[in-house]
This record gives structure tokens, C-alpha cells and sequence, in this order.
């Protein structure tokens, strides 16, 4: 797999009247092509900042970042983002609110409606097409969204906290539905989240932060033995709790220290 | 609204006895007050109408309704009365129209432009603080005795406070929302044109309902003291040379004219909200 994305020694701080804070401080990692990376952390640690900064929605206070080599905001490369809600706006209905980023780039034209069609009834939103977001369900609404990102064909999938919005249960359907459609689309994601065991059962690799200002303290490469590996699955895999425990040691021992 | 009615439509198949009471009692409820009310209505006119035959009421400084019937009938088989509530209507309308559009305006600027709406937020409190009464004899003055003074001063009656509000109501809109925007690639404007804006339909429509009210207190106040027409001058004109039959008949169409404006935008309310 090769490199697609490089985090080179990146920092940002926040500047307040109340004075500044440093989220992030000399972050350093790779994301490979078609990887699937978590980064959990405790909150606060600044991971939303950091995606912002992928984003391309804030710029870094010193360090870089790289796609194919090149800088981020030179790269042209499509980058999707994900938002803790689905953020489905209440007065479009499903296709109008699938379209939006098409829409705002104006890319939105006839044939598009083949593919947005299509995408549709691959998951199961296409007798939902005229429905407004209050009939549909949280689930519905998160795969609206995602497919909302894709149709803007990006090539790295930032989320954010997906889930974080949505009870246990339908958590865990969502989740192995989302990770379904982004292996199924072969896109490369970066997802942040505080739940240990979902980092564990959607993931490549989890990066850990240290709490503010967030640095890496340490990647884990996850490898599970089971087959026809899903998030929900991954969940019975033998290796399950002790990858577990040693990204819990790594998020706690920090705690400790201070 | 229609897919209200459907779901209304699919519950109704299946209501139990229980259900069937509850509708039954609510409808009783809902015609006994419609009952008190209109009671309420033909009981005042009766006692007005009744008090001034047996003397308890002073006809002529009270008018009676019988009066203010044969009134209205007069100046309609002449003409005039059509030409005042025009008159009236017409600058209501115009001054509506203009505080909504200006107020829309504004409120996009200082929604767009953060050091403007700061310099600016001062001087919109005390105008809006301010009694704009006692700016229309300053509108005289200025602008001259016409219809331009009337609907000027009723615009500075609604226009600051609908500058206010719409531009508070364009700031709490989702902060999230906002970013999802620019997470898809978009600008400023896509924010206002594809969030802000869509968002605050519904608020600006209750905005409209107190603009169009305020719209007639303003043109009425312009009419008291800058016009040789409207229902406003007829109120003036009428109590100074003491036809009472004119101030009140004119109170009663402008009752009449309020309410019919504020149900003309219930009924766009309810045509567009879904």
C-alpha cells in the first residue's frame, strides 16, 4: 500500500481573548491508500482540530501536510468530511439533500442522476428519495449523509464521531453499514472517536493521542483473526480485548503521570 | 401539508371508541367557546345599539352601530369610503413591502459583514428604542405633506426592529450547520443562499405578521398628521368637526383591514410550511 497522506510534524494552537491553547503539538503520521485509521484520545485532545486541518479548514500554526507528496492545499485532491450529526437539512427532501455538495461545487447534472440513483438504491434509501429527514430513521439519515460526502467522489473520508448521536444498538448497525459502504466505495478514511472497542472493530490501525496538547503516543496495527471480518464481527475476534487493554494502558497511563 | 393530511387520513381508519369520545368532547369544547364568542360580539353590539335608544349611551359621541351601518352605506353609494380604505391600503402595503425588502437587506449585511454590524449595533438599539412617532412631524418638515411622509414614517416604525430580529435569528443558525457547508467545498454565500436563508422562512414569516400590524400603525400615525386622505385623516378630520360617526366607522374597517392582512399571511404560513 502506498502512502497517501503525511502528517509532518503538525501543531496548531487556538487563540482566544482568554489567552491561547495548544491542541495539537507535533503530530507525525501516515494514512495508506485504502486504509481505514482511527484516532481515539481522551476529550480535548484536540482530534477534531486535527481533521479540521486535513479539512483543509483551518490552517496549521507550524508543520504540513502532504497528499501523494504534495501540499495539501496544492494537491486538488477532494477530501469528505463527516460531521459528529448527519446535519440532513429539514426543509430538502433525501435527493435534494444528497445533492447539496454537488449542488455548491456545480457538478449537479443530468447524468449525475444515474449515479446518485444508483447509490441510493444500493442502500436502501431509494423509496425514501421524497422524504423529508424527520421520516427517517437515525441510521437512514447517517447513510444520507455519507452518501451525500461520496458523491463528491473524495479520496480521503474524514469522519467525525459519526455514531456519537445515535443509541448503543443503533450504533453498532450503523457502524457495520458505514464501514460496509466505504470498503464497498475503496475509500481511504480517517475516523476520530472516544469509544476504544469501535476504533478496534473498524480499524486498520488506531492512533492514540495524549490529552492536551495532543501528540501520537502510540500506533497500533490491528489484526484480527476472524473471517469475513465486519466491525460488528471483529467484536468476537480472540484479539479483541487485548488490543483493548493496551490502548486503554496507553490512554490511562497518561492520566497517571499528572 | 399533504403529507400531514394523509397521515391524519391513515390514523382515522383505525380509531378505537375511546378515540371517538375524546374527538367527540374536543369538537363540543371547540363550538361552546366559538358559542361565548360570538355571544360575546352580538351582545356588545346590542347593548350599544340598545343603550343609545334608552339614553344610557350618548349617541353622539359614542355613535351607535345602526349609524355606523347607514354611514358606511352612504359613503359607499358615493364613492368615498372605497377611495380612503385605498388610500390606506395602498400605503400599507407599499410600506410593508419596503420594510421587508430593506429590512432583508440590511439584516444579510450585517449578517455578512461582522465589523459593520458591530459599528452599527448602537445606533440600531436607540432607533429601534426610540417612539418613531416623534420622528413623523420631522418627516413633514422635511419630505413635505404627502403620501412619500406617510410611508417613510411607517416604515421607520417597523423597519429597525425587523432589521433586529432578522439579523439575531440569522445568527443562531447551527454553527454546524454552517461548517457542513464549507466541508462540502462551498462559500459564504452558498452558506446564505443553501442554510441561513432556508432556515429562517418560517421566522420570517411570524416577522411578517408583527411587520404588517406595525405597517398600519405607522401609516395611520403618518395619516393623523400628513394626509388629505385615508382612514387615518377621516379619524382626524372627523373628531375635530365632531362626526363621531365618521372616527368610529373608520376604527371598526380598520379592525376589520388588520385582521383580514394578518389572516392573508396565516394563509401564506400555512401554504408554504410543510
Amino acid at each position: 500500500m502506498s502512502e497517501l497522506l503525511k502528517i509532518d510534524h503538525l501543531s496548531y494552537t487556538y487563540h482566544s481573548l482568554e489567552g491561547e491553547t495548544q491542541a495539537l503539538f507535533d503530530v507525525s503520521f501516515s494514512v495508506y491508500d485504502g486504509e481505514f485509521l482511527c484516532v481515539v484520545g481522551p476529550s480535548g485532545c484536540g482530534k477534531s482540530t486535527l481533521l479540521s486541518l486535513i479539512a483543509g479548514l483551518l490552517t496549521p500554526s507550524s508543520g504540513s501536510i502532504y497528499i501523494n507528496g504534495k501540499d495539501i492545499k496544492s494537491s486538488g485532491k477532494n477530501i469528505g468530511y463527516m460531521l459528529q450529526k448527519d446535519h440532513l437539512l429539514d426543509w430538502r427532501n433525501t435527493l435534494k439533500n444528497v445533492t447539496l455538495g454537488l449542488e455548491i461545487q456545480n457538478k449537479l447534472t443530468e447524468n449525475s442522476y444515474i449515479q446518485i440513483n444508483d447509490m441510493l438504491n444500493t442502500y436502501g434509501l431509494i423509496t425514501f428519495k421524497n422524504s423529508y429527514p424527520s421520516e427517517l430513521s437515525g441510521g437512514m439519515r447517517q447513510r444520507a449523509a455519507l452518501i451525500r460526502t461520496l458523491l463528491l467522489e473524495p479520496d480521503i473520508l474524514l469522519l467525525d464521531e459519526p455514531f456519537s448521536a445515535l443509541d448503543y444498538q443503533t450504533r453498532l448497525e450503523v457502524a457495520d453499514d458505514i464501514w460496509g459502504i466505504i470498503r464497498k466505495e475503496k475509500k481511504t478514511a480517517i475516523m476520530i472517536t472516544h469509544d476504544i472497542s469501535e476504533a478496534i472493530s473498524m480499524s486498520d490501525r488506531v492512533v492514540v493521542l495524549s490529552k492536551r496538547p495532543g501528540t501520537v503516543k502510540n500506533i497500533f496495527e490491528i489484526k484480527l483473526s476472524v473471517p469475513d471480518r465486519t466491525p460488528f464481527t471483529a467484536r468476537s475476534a480472540p484479539e479483541f480485548k487485548d488490543y483493548f487493554n493496551l490502548i486503554w494502558k496507553e490512554l490511562t497511563c497518561d492520566e497517571q503521570k499528572n | 401539508m399533504n403529507r400531514k393530511t394523509k397521515k391524519v387520513e391513515s390514523e382515522s381508519i383505525t380509531v378505537s371508541a375511546a378515540q371517538k369520545e375524546f374527538l367527540r368532547k374536543h369538537l363540543i369544547k371547540k363550538r361552546r367557546i366559538r358559542f361565548f364568542q360570538i355571544i360575546l360580539l352580538i351582545g356588545f353590539i346590542a347593548f350599544w345599539e340598545v343603550g343609545t335608544y334608552i339614553g344610557i349611551v350618548d349617541p353622539f359621541i359614542f355613535s351607535s352601530p345602526s349609524r355606523i351601518i347607514k354611514t358606511i352605506f352612504e359613503m359607499a353609494v358615493d364613492g368615498v369610503l372605497f377611495y380612503h380604505i385605498g388610500i390606506t391600503l395602498l400605503e400599507t402595503i407599499i410600506s410593508f413591502a419596503l420594510v421587508n425588502i430593506i429590512g432583508l437587506a440590511v439584516a444579510i449585511i450585517l449578517w455578512w459583514n461582522d465589523s459593520i454590524s458591530k459599528v452599527l449595533e448602537p445606533y440600531l438599539i436607540v432607533l429601534n428604542s426610540l417612539p418613531k412617532s416623534a420622528l413623523a412631524p420631522v418627516f413633514i418638515v422635511w419630505l413635505g405633506n404627502n403620501m412619500k411622509t406617510i410611508i417613510i414614517a411607517a416604515i421607520s416604525v417597523a423597519l429597525f426592529g425587523s432589521i433586529i430580529t432578522m439579523y439575531t435569528d440569522f445568527k443562531t443558525v447551527e454553527e454546524d450547520k454552517i461548517k457542513l457547508i464549507y466541508t462540502l467545498g462551498g462559500n459564504k454565500k452558498d452558506v446564505l443562499i443553501k442554510v441561513v436563508l432556508p432556515a429562517n422562512i418560517p421566522s420570517m414569516i411570524s416577522l411578517m405578521k408583527v411587520n404588517i400590524g406595525l405597517s398600519l400603525v405607522g401609516v395611520i400615525i403618518g395619516e393623523f398628521l400628513a394626509a388629505k386622505a385615508g382612514l387615518g385623516y377621516l379619524i382626524i378630520y372627523g373628531s375635530q368637526v365632531f362626526k363621531l360617526n365618521w372616527v368610529i366607522m373608520s376604527i371598526v374597517i380598520l379592525c376589520i383591514i388588520a385582521t383580514g392582512l394578518y389572516k392573508l399571511l396565516t394563509y401564506f404560513e400555512k401554504k408554504y410550511s410543510r
